[in-house]
């Protein structure tokens, strides 16, 4: 069958099976050339595999949840939204979240996800107390930061390419309440956007909507979100008595793909200008339900639609610190200069990280994404060699299109995973759409 | 939150653990019955961690009938709301050559499912409140070769089901009927089934809550299957006899 990824580019034809036990999911990955796959939320071609795509959603039970550590265990399969609806009505929230719901626990231990709380606590995988991996020959061997730990960290962040995560325990994050104290600071360029972040490193979440078709002295301008858990005295006294309860709103929903022209420069800028606008506008202190807060684009479903047909990439690259100021106006000078901008541009301080193969690392990452067509896929390209030449690298989670050479020269850690993945039989075992375009 | 059990008889099953999701979800204690309950566990904790309701599994097996009245007895309270999802799907072939298939696919999708609602439905009755919900099937709208003796249960199933609407509508116990159409689940894993006409469990789960709440008779899940029996039923049986569907 056609399948694709969130971004709908590129699509491949698949063999797609969703086994129902450990014993069939032994024999498909005895097939070899075998992918994982959780709710499809990767954006291109990191959970496709033609000839051997393992759907896991059967995969989907909570095992168990300690209420005095938060500690929870639970099938790969399981869905972060489905953590949020049991646990954050007794006090409990994800250590660490990406910009949707509908991601699935293995696959948020695979791309070890990042959230607006990196700066402070890092990405997914250091919430993990340990994972059960199912490793080529079909055995389960259970991996911690303690017992097979070389398994572990070639488990967090490596895309399935070492084996199928089958089960997690994650320590959840105690709160008092389901709202975020949210303080909106609109930065008029991109040196005052980087001050900002660094004035308020100790925020708990923080994140920048940014404006990615501005240009000369409003080049960067952006709209900073900084975000606390809100305590019970931080809520309006009507509310104490049930803090975690928040209006589910009705949710809107994409119907069909618009024609591409739809998304041209010209609309992208009357957007960003109204957007940004708006939030100089509404600046200041709010209290915004947890739903809207991290997940905006959820209320929308479908929203990957909205790009047409043809699909979108996504492009997200991480700059070290000292290198950000220049990469990023050179980042945003070609992407003004292209004129193809993004709706959804997110500019993100990152905390240190040392891990094997993980995305983050200290520094900015910036996120966009582009309806694909001849003059992004170009644009893209010219956003991937500025990357390099500041030194940075590229998200897997996000990446549909990047050449295995531009990856090679972004990541000195590629030849130790290169290793890994010629040890065990696993580059033939494990091996998605993605994992062949990078040669790894 | 409400203590308005609700029993889900054939409980393994894609169908069944949906509607187990859904009612739980809405707050109910659910009761899981099915063979080899035991081996529900690590169900009964998942839905049981997920919405803070009370899941107990209890054996169940609908071939044995005269197990049915202690069974009810055996359950921690009576359900307020009991669902039938009991089925098995034999091969036709095999039920056209071997009369133990054929009884079995006769007994589990009819004789069992009735007898059992039959014997809720008196305490239902009793008691003066309930709802009884029989997961039946569009193949018993219509005989067909390649079904015709699974369909033929449905039929009967159906039959019954209507009739104790009939009966107990002045009780204060309701009957729903439900007629899936086509559903992505185990049993249908292996056939090419035609995406329009295809519900996903959850999408069952949800119509048999909402016809719950609101007291439905007879619900097809997806509407198009309405049309599509509409049409089927109206087939003339001269023509219907020479056709292949």
């Amino acid at each position: 069958m056609k399948l694709a990824g969130w971004g709908r580019y590129p699509t491949h034809d698949v063999q797609l099976r969703a086994p129902r036990d450990e014993a069939a999911l032994q024999t498909l990955v005895a097939e070899t050339g075998a992918i994982a796959r959780g709710n499809g939320r990767a954006y291109g071609d990191s959970a496709l595999s033609e000839t051997n795509t393992i759907h896991m959603r059967h995969f989907n039970r909570m095992i168990s949840f300690d209420d005095k550590t938060g500690v929870l265990v639970a099938e790969s399969a399981v869905l972060a939204g489905d953590i949020i609806a049991a646990f954050l009505p007794h006090g409990w929230f994800l250590p660490v979240t990406p910009g949707t719901k509908f991601v699935t626990l293995g696959g948020m231990i695979a791309a070890d996800v990042h959230g607006k709380n990196h700066h402070i606590d890092g990405s997914f995988g250091a919430f993990v107390d340990w994972i059960d991996v199912m490793e080529p020959d079909g055995t389960i061997t259970r991996c911690s930061a303690r017992r097979n730990k070389a398994l572990f960290e070639w488990t967090v962040g490596c895309m399935g390419l070492s084996g199928v995560i089958l089960r997690a325990a994650v320590r959840l994050r105690p709160v008092e309440s389901g709202w975020i104290r949210q303080q909106m600071i609109p930065t008029g360029d991109l040196n005052e956007t980087i001050d900002t972040f660094e004035a308020h490193g100790d925020a708990t979440y923080s994140v920048a909507w940014i404006d990615c078709l501005s240009k000369g002295t409003q080049q960067g301008r952006s709209l900073v979100m900084l975000g606390e858990h809100a305590a019970l005295d931080d809520l309006p006294r009507p509310r104490r008595k049930r803090p975690f309860e928040t209006k589910t709103k009705r949710k809107l929903s994409v119907p069909f793909s618009p024609p591409a022209f739809f998304m041209n420069g010209l609309s992208v800028r009357a957007f960003n200008s109204l957007y940004y606008w708006k939030g100089t506008r509404s600046a200041g202190d709010s209290l915004v339900d947890w739903d809207s807060y991290f997940y905006p684009l959820d209320a929308i479903l479908n929203w990957n639609r909205i790009y047409g047909r043809r699909g979108f990439a996504q492009f997200q690259c991480v700059l070290p610190l000292e290198a950000s100021r220049a990469g990023m106006t050179a980042l945003l000078s070609a992407i003004s200069d292209a004129g193809v901008g993004s709706f959804l541009a997110v500019l993100k301080r990152m905390g240190p990280q040392q891990s094997r193969f993980s995305f983050p690392m200290e520094g900015y990452t910036l996120a966009l994404d582009f309806p694909v067509n001849a003059r992004t896929l170009k644009l893209m390209d010219r956003l991937d060699a500025i990357t390099l030449d500041h030194a940075g690298r590229f998200y897997l989670a996000k990446d549909a299109r990047m050449s295995a050479e531009t990856l090679r020269k972004s990541d000195p850690r590629i030849e130790a995973f290169l290793k890994m993945r010629h040890d065990k039989n696993r580059a033939e075992t494990f091996a998605s759409a993605q994992s062949q375009r990078l040669a790894l | 939150m409400t203590t308005r059990a609700v029993l889900i008889l054939g409980a393994r099953s894609d169908m069944a653990m949906a509607m187990a999701h859904r009612f739980a979800k809405a707050g109910h204690p659910i009761q899981l019955a099915a063979r080899n309950a035991s081996t529900l566990e690590a169900e009964r904790t998942d839905l049981a961690l997920r919405y803070n309701v009370e899941v107990t599994l209890h054996e169940f097996d609908v071939l044995e009938t005269a197990q049915f009245e202690p069974f009810i007895d055996g359950l921690p309270t009576l359900p307020h709301i009991a669902v039938s999802a009991v089925g098995t799907m034999g091969e036709q072939s095999d039920n056209e050559s071997d009369l133990a298939a054929a009884t079995r696919d006769l007994r589990s999708n009819f004789e069992g499912p009735a007898l059992m609602l039959g014997a809720l439905a008196n305490r239902f009755a009793a008691r003066g409140a309930g709802t009884l919900v029989g997961i039946s099937s569009v193949a018993g709208e219509r005989g067909r070769a390649t079904n015709y003796v699974y369909g033929s249960a449905k039929a009967g199933f159906t039959a019954f089901l209507s009739g104790l609407r009939n009966r107990l509508a002045k009780e204060g116990v309701h009957v729903i009927t439900v007629l899936p159409g086509f559903v992505a689940t185990k049993m249908t894993e292996d056939l090419d089934l035609p995406e329009k006409l295809t519900a996903q469990p959850d999408e069952v789960a949800e119509a048999v809550h909402r016809a719950v709440t609101v007291g439905k008779n007879v619900i097809y899940v997806r509407r198009i299957w309405q049309l599509v029996m509409l049409s089927i039923r109206n087939i003339p049986e001269g023509v219907f006899k020479k056709l292949k569907i």
